[in-house]
């Protein structure tokens, strides 16, 4: 069992962002292109890590779900960032033994032969540590 | 005019043609890419963890050397050239990350942030200018319309990429207009094609892919261009197809007159 409380400092730590700006306009939210494939949406996330709800955040398959594609870094009025607190708790998982979301197993049935180099890369790189 | 040049992994392999015509198309417009020694993948996505310092080396290291040569460093990958591009900012701006870096880098004069990162379509329309390149069209692509395709990568975080408005863009356009061809402005070019996510959850990326599409296609394109392997081919695999995706360099190669020599 993590500490919440310092899970939650780590989280702010990693990503660089204060959550307490946050006004819950909710655009980030209304902006994410994962929206409906998120269980925890991206305006939660600031609320779950505010209230020190780790467990539940770290468990979250949002996580997963997040493109990367910082439409709601872009569009946040309060400079809050959502993506970068997804990623900071995407970071807390990976970091840890066993919590990679990529296997190299995984890979050899996920080819196929115009798949760009870019995109393994890229998956590594935010899937796993 | 010469200048430092990372192509990055995926322009040596599944995207050479990219590269190619790129290289096909700055010779013809009296530019030359000097490719970078020795560089290193730029790792595909940007290390959002401020606490993240070794994955952010392979663009310090890129970055440096362009530094040394006194050139400004160009990129054509939309995802390098936003890797690049952020860390550059970090070791302008961000004294924790320029510190860590460079007691890792340990080089003679500590790297600060002093390379320009430009962007391909940057040297057309800041370097080349786009009424030089329509001057030096032998082959207008005329009466083509095109949506040009953005993404993510080059337009956001506005602040740092620098590149144009993330919200309303106007580059691509004005290069397919210098090409001769018609831009098509439809709403969902700078929305994301799933990216990394087509790896694991194929459904997700053929959701947004086919959005673009039928974006595109609605307000009248008969073509998308974009300047990421990635973007092409999720738009590829996870739409219909009705649309063929080129790269910008292909119908730059194609608008030159020089299309032929690289596929020599």
């Amino acid at each position: 069992m993590r500490n919440e409380h310092s899970a939650a400092e780590k989280i702010k730590e990693i990503s660089g962002t204060n959550p307490l700006k946050c006004m819950k306009c909710g655009k980030c939210s209304a902006t994410c292109p994962s929206f409906n494939e998120m269980d925890i949406k991206p305006h939660q996330f600031v609320s779950y890590v505010v209230n020190e709800d780790i467990e539940a955040l770290v468990n979250s398959k949002s996580l997963w779900k997040c493109l990367s594609c910082f439409a709601c870094v872009e569009r946040c009025p309060r400079d809050v960032k959502p993506g970068k607190l997804i990623d900071a708790a995407r970071q807390l998982v990976v970091r840890e033994k066993g919590g990679d979301y990529l296997k190299a197993d995984e890979i050899p049935e996920l080819l196929d032969p115009e798949l760009p180099q870019q995109l393994l890369v890229s998956a590594f790189r935010r899937y796993r540590r | 005019m010469k200048y430092s040049y990372y192509p990055g992994c995926t322009l040596r392999n599944k995207a050479k043609d990219l590269d190619e015509y790129a290289r096909a198309s700055a010779r013809a417009l009296g530019f030359e890419l000097e490719e970078i020694e020795d560089w290193q993948c730029c790792g595909g996505v940007y290390p959002l963890g401020t606490d993240e310092i070794a994955t952010k080396l392979s663009s310090v290291r890129a970055l440096n050397q362009a530094k040394e040569k006194g050139q400004d460093l160009v990129t054509i990958c939309s995802a390098c050239h936003h890797v690049i591009k952020r860390v550059n900012d970090d070791m302008k701006n961000v004294e924790d990350i320029r510190t860590r870096a460079n007691n890792y880098m340990q080089l003679d004069e500590p790297y600060e942030g002093e390379t320009t990162v430009l962007h391909y379509l940057e040297v057309l329309r800041d370097k080349v200018g786009f009424d030089k390149l329509k001057e030096k069209v032998v082959n207008p692509l005329t009466g083509k319309k095109i949506g040009a395709y953005y993404g993510c990568l080059l337009l956001r975080p506005g602040k740092i990429m620098a590149f144009d408005d993330p919200e309303n863009p106007t580059i691509m356009e004005d290069f397919i207009r210098a090409l001769g061809a018609e831009p098509v402005i439809y709403p969902y070019r700078n929305e994301c094609c799933g990216g990394y996510i087509s790896l694991k959850e194929k459904e997700m990326s053929q959701n947004m892919c086919q959005k673009i599409e039928d974006s595109a296609k609605g307000f009248g394109a008969d073509m998308l261009i974009t300047a990421c392997p990635l973007c092409k081919y999720n738009l590829n695999k996870n739409a219909s197809s009705e649309l063929p995706v080129y790269y910008f360099t292909e119908l730059l190669a194609e608008a030159l007159g020089v299309k032929e020599e690289v596929a020599k």
